[in-house]
C-alpha cells in the first residue's frame, strides 16, 4: 500500500492523522480515498501537488503508484 | 535515468541564432509593430489606493473627436473561472478585477477605464475627461496594519484558506500554511546557542526593461489576434478569452521578442482591454505601458515580515528551527509565501522545526511571480540567522553549512526525499575557491549564503522539421528569454548529428505550435528541452524508416550510429546514409519528415546555489559597493554554458539590487513615490564587478542530459550574502532591506554614538 504523508497544516482536517496507508493503483483513486476518509480535507486537496517517490507533479493526473510508493502532498508552487 | 554521455554539441558555446537581430535592433518587441488602421489605447487609473467606485461617467470622453471606443469594468463579464497554469491555478476573477476595477479600487494605479483613439494623446486626454466619483477608504499598506484586528477589510468575502474550520472572517489573511517536523521545544532545549530575529523586506519590481505592450485586432466575426510581449502566449490566449468571454479557439496570440520578464510577464494586464476596445471600435488597438504604469499597476514581488529562531549545539549541529512568514499579496490573494515556507530550510537537515506562513492582502498592486518567487526573502532571513550561529560558535560559515547540509536521500522540509542534489559539492567547491580565502581590503566584509529553488516541469510541445538539404527547424511555444532557442538547436544538433548552425530554432504562436506552458519556473531547457529531444528522436526514427525503404529492408533492422543510418549486415549495395542523404529523398520515400513530441514533465528536481560577496562600505556616507562576487550553482548539465553563466550573473545582479537599493516607497495614502528608474534604483553595469561564475553539474536523473533548470536559483542567495557581508564589514546585523546608504549610515552612526552622560 502507498503511504501518504500530509503537511501538518492539513492534519487539522484529519483529526491529527499525518500519514496513512492507502491501497490505490493511481493518484485519482488515492485522492478519492482521502476524500472518503476525511471529508473535511476535501476542500483543501485541489491546490496540492503530489510527490511520488520523490518526484513532484504539480498536476499528478493519472500517475501510477507502486505498492510501496511514498506519497507526499505538497502545496503547489509558482515559478517566475 | 540519466547516464553519462559524451556530447558533441551540448556544452559548446555557439552564437545564438537570434543574436544579430537583437544587437542590430531589428528584432521586433511588443511595441515595435503597427497594423493598418491602428488605434492607440490609454488607461485611466485610480488616484486612490482604496476606494469604493460610486459612479463612472464616460460621456465627455466618448464625445471627444478621435475617440473610437471607451470601456469600463462593466464591459467585462463576471468570471469565476480558474486557469490551470500547471504551476498554480490562476483565479481569473482576481486577474480580471486587477486588470480593471468594478466596484472598488484596491491600489493606486488600479485601472478604471480605457479609451481607444486615433492618437495616443487623444486617448490619454479623453481618459482624463472620464468622471469617476470615489468614496475613499483607509488604505492598508503594510502587513502589520493588514493583520490588525481593526484593519479595514479589502475583500468582505475573503476567508483564510487553510485555517481550521470555524475560523472567523472576513479577514485580510488569505491563507495559512504550516510545515512541521519533530519536537521543536525539545530541540531548542537541546540547543547551546539560539538566534532569534525578525526580518523585513519591501516590495520590489522585476524591472524588465521592456514595458508591457500589445496590439489586438478583433474582427467582425469576433475572432481576435493579439501580438504581445509575454512569457506565455497560451496563457495570454486562454486568460484573455475567459476574461472577455471568447472561445479560446477564436483567439490567436503571437509572442513578440521579449525584453525581460522574470515572472512578471505571465499575467495579462493590457491584452483583454485591447481586445474589447478593438471589438468596440472594429479597428486594431495598440497599448503600451509607461514605466510609471509598469511600477504602479503590474506585479512586483511581495514585501515580507519573517521571524526566525534557530538553535544549534556547540559543535554547530542545527537542532531546531521556528519560522513565521507573512508576505504581502498585493490587492488580491496569491503571494508566494507557501514557496517561501518550503524553501526556508530546504538546505538543512534540521530534526525539529515548525514553519507557518500567511498570505496577506494589502492595498498595493497584485504581486506577480519574480524569479524563484518567495524564496529570496526566506533565504535572507534564514541565511542571516545561520550566519549569526556561525559567528556565535566561531565556526567557518561554509563548514557550518556543510555539517548540516541536506544530501541525496535526506527528507526535504516540504516532505519528499531528495534525489541527487549538489549542495555538498557546491559548498566544497566554494570552500576551495580562491575567493573564499582571498584577503579583504580596508572597510570590506565577506558574506556567504545558500539559495534553493524547485524548478518546474509542466506541459511542453516541440516539432522538428527536416529540410531536403538536411538542415532542420525546431519550433516550440516558449518565448526565448534566456537563450533557450540556441539551447534547443543544440539539442537537435546533438540528436541528429548536424551542425547547430544548420538548425533553425523558432518561437511559434498559439496556432503554429503545440500547447506549451510559460517560459518560467526555470522549466524551458528542462521540460521543453525534453520535448525537443523527443521530437528529434522521432524525426530520427522516421529517417531510419526512410533509409529502410531506400534499402528495402525492415525498419527495425536499421540502426543509428554517429549521425548515420546503418543498414543491416549483408544488405546489398547499401552504404550508411547521413541525415542529408536521407532527407534529400524524402519526397520519394513518404513525404515530409516532421518529428513531434508533447509531454507533461514532473518538477525538474531541486537545485541549489551558493554565493560569496565582498562588500566595501563607506562609513561616512553609508554607501556600499560590491567589490567581488562569485556565484556557484548546480545546474545539472549546462547545455550552453555562456547562457547558464548569463542567468547566474543576471540573477545575482537582481538580487544585489534587491539587497542594496531597490524598494517601493509608499506615502501614508498608499501612493508609490518612486515609480521611475531615476528614483527606483536598480543596479547598472557600472555598479557591479564582473560576477564570477562556477558551474557545478550533478545530473538530474529526470532529464536525458541531466538538465536541472537554472534561471531562478541565482536570485535567492544575494540578499543574505550581501547582508552577511555588511555584517562582516560593519559589525552590524541588518534585518531590513534594502541596505541603502541612509539606512546603513543611520545604523553606523547609532552604533558609534557615545551615549549621553557616558
Amino acid at each position: 500500500m502507498a503511504t501518504v504523508h500530509l503537511p501538518s497544516g492539513l492534519t487539522a482536517f484529519t483529526g491529527g492523522v499525518d500519514s496513512i496507508d492507502i491501497d490505490a493503483a493511481r493518484v485519482p483513486e488515492l485522492i478519492a480515498e482521502l476524500r472518503h476518509r476525511f471529508p473535511q480535507l476535501s476542500d483543501h486537496l485541489d491546490g496540492m501537488a503530489v510527490a511520488i517517490d520523490g518526484e513532484i507533479y504539480q498536476d499528478p493526473g493519472y500517475q501510477p503508484l507502486r505498492a510501496d510508493s511514498d506519497v507526499h502532498l505538497v502545496p503547489r508552487i509558482a515559478g517566475g | 535515468m540519466s547516464t553519462p554521455r559524451e556530447f558533441k554539441y551540448v556544452g559548446t558555446r555557439p552564437i545564438r541564432h537570434d543574436g544579430v537581430d537583437k544587437v542590430t535592433g531589428r528584432a521586433s518587441y511588443g511595441a515595435d509593430v503597427a497594423w493598418p488602421g491602428m488605434l492607440h489605447g490609454a488607461v485611466l487609473r485610480s488616484p486612490h489606493a482604496h476606494a469604493r467606485i460610486v459612479s463612472i461617467d464616460t460621456s465627455a470622453a466618448q464625445a471627444t473627436p478621435g475617440v473610437k471606443a471607451v470601456v469600463t469594468g462593466s464591459d467585462f463579464p463576471e468570471t469565476t473561472a480558474a486557469l490551470a497554469l500547471g504551476e498554480a491555478a490562476i483565479d481569473l476573477r482576481d486577474i480580471s478585477e486587477s486588470m480593471i476595477a468594478r466596484t472598488k479600487v484596491l491600489y493606486h494605479g488600479h485601472a478604471v477605464a480605457a479609451v481607444a483613439a486615433t492618437t495616443f494623446d487623444i486617448a490619454k486626454e479623453a481618459a482624463e475627461k472620464i468622471k469617476v466619483v470615489y468614496e475613499p477608504l483607509e488604505p492598508v499598506t503594510d502587513i502589520d496594519r493588514a493583520i490588525a484586528t481593526d484593519a479595514p477589510i479589502l475583500h468582505p468575502t475573503l476567508k483564510t484558506k487553510g485555517a481550521p474550520a470555524g475560523a472567523a472572517g472576513p479577514t485580510n489573511v488569505a491563507s495559512r500554511l504550516e510545515l512541521k517536523r519533530g519536537d521543536v521545544d525539545a530541540g531548542f532545549a537541546e540547543a547551546d546557542v539560539i538566534v532569534e530575529r525578525e526580518f523585513r523586506t519591501v516590495m520590489v519590481h522585476q524591472g524588465y526593461i521592456e514595458p508591457h505592450a500589445c496590439i489586438a485586432r478583433c474582427g467582425e466575426d469576433g475572432r481576435a489576434v493579439v501580438w504581445c510581449t509575454t512569457q506565455g502566449p497560451f496563457v495570454v490566449r486562454d486568460a484573455s478569452a475567459a476574461i472577455v468571454g471568447l472561445d479560446p479557439a477564436h483567439v490567436k496570440v503571437i509572442p513578440s521578442e521579449i525584453g525581460g520578464g522574470f515572472g512578471g510577464k505571465i499575467v495579462v494586464y493590457l491584452e483583454p482591454l485591447a481586445i474589447v476596445l478593438s471589438r468596440k471600435a472594429q479597428r486594431p488597438v495598440k497599448m503600451v505601458m509607461s514605466r510609471d504604469e509598469v511600477f504602479r499597476a503590474t506585479g512586483p514581488t511581495s514585501g515580507s515580515k519573517i521571524r526566525v529562531k534557530l538553535g544549534a549545539t556547540r559543535d554547530g549541529t542545527l537542532v531546531a528551527a521556528r519560522a513565521a512568514l507573512w508576505y504581502e499579496a498585493g490587492a488580491y490573494r496569491g503571494s508566494p509565501v507557501g514557496a517561501g515556507a518550503m524553501c526556508a530550510l530546504a538546505a538543512y537537515k534540521i530534526p525539529n522545526f515548525f514553519i507557518e506562513a500567511y498570505d496577506v492582502v494589502v492595498n498595493k498592486p497584485k504581486v506577480a511571480a519574480y524569479r524563484a518567487p518567495g524564496s529570496p526573502m526566506a533565504a535572507f532571513a534564514v541565511e542571516s540567522a545561520v550566519d549569526e550561529i556561525a559567528r556565535e560558535l566561531n565556526i567557518d560559515p561554509i563548514d557550518l553549512r556543510l555539517k548540516n547540509a541536506n544530501r541525496e536521500g535526506d527528507q526535504a522540509p516540504y516532505g519528499p526525499k531528495y534525489g541527487p542534489i549538489g549542495l555538498e559539492q557546491l559548498l566544497e567547491t566554494a570552500r576551495r575557491h580562491p575567493h573564499w580565502s582571498a584577503p579583504l581590503g580596508a572597510n570590506q566584509g565577506r558574506g556567504f549564503a545558500v539559495g534553493f529553488w524547485f524548478n518546474a516541469g509542466m506541459n511542453s510541445s516541440a516539432t522538428v522539421t527536416l529540410n531536403a538539404d538536411g538542415s532542420a527547424a525546431v519550433v516550440t511555444g516558449n518565448p526565448d528569454i534566456g537563450g533557450t532557442r540556441v539551447a534547443q538547436a543544440l539539442m537537435v544538433a546533438e540528436e541528429l548529428a548536424i551542425p547547430v548552425e544548420r538548425v533553425r530554432p523558432g518561437v511559434g504562436d498559439t496556432d503554429g505550435s503545440g500547447f506549451t506552458d510559460v517560459t518560467g519556473g526555470s522549466r524551458v531547457c528542462y521540460a521543453t528541452g525534453m520535448a525537443v529531444i523527443r521530437a528529434a528522436e522521432d524525426a530520427r526514427d522516421q529517417l531510419a524508416a526512410r533509409a529502410a525503404k531506400m534499402w528495402n529492408v525492415a525498419p527495425d533492422a536499421v540502426t543509428w550510429q554517429d549521425g548515420r543510418a546503418i543498414p543491416p549486415p549483408g544488405t546489398e549495395k547499401a552504404e550508411p546514409l547521413t541525415v542529408a542523404e536521407i532527407a534529400a529523398k524524402m519526397t520519394h520515400t513518404g513525404g515530409p519528415i516532421v518529428g513531434r513530441a508533447s509531454l507533461y514533465a514532473p518538477m525538474a528536481g531541486p537545485a541549489f546555489g551558493v554565493h560569496i560577496c565582498d562588500l566595501e562600505v563607506d562609513s561616512e556616507t553609508g554607501q556600499s559597493k560590491v567589490v567581488r562576487y562569485t556565484a556557484f550553482q548546480d545546474v545539472g548539465k549546462a547545455v550552453h554554458p555562456s547562457f547558464v553563466e548569463g542567468q547566474m550573473q543576471g540573477g545575482a545582479a537582481q538580487g544585489i539590487g534587491w539587497a542594496l537599493n531597490e524598494e517601493y516607497i509608499y506615502n501614508g495614502d498608499g501612493v508609490m513615490e518612486n515609480a521611475g528608474f531615476l528614483d527606483y534604483r536598480m543596479p547598472v553595469a557600472s555598479d557591479l564587478p564582473m560576477i564570477e561564475t562556477v558551474i557545478v553539474e550533478v545530473a538530474n536523473p529526470l532529464h536525458p542530459y541531466g538538465v536541472r533548470g537554472v534561471g531562478e536559483v541565482p536570485i535567492v542567495p544575494p540578499l543574505a550574502a550581501v547582508a552577511n557581508a555588511m555584517r562582516d564589514a560593519t559589525g552590524i546585523r541588518f534585518t531590513e532591506l534594502p541596505l541603502s546608504p541612509p539606512r546603513v549610515l543611520a545604523a553606523i552612526e547609532s552604533a558609534t554614538r557615545v551615549p549621553v552622560g557616558a
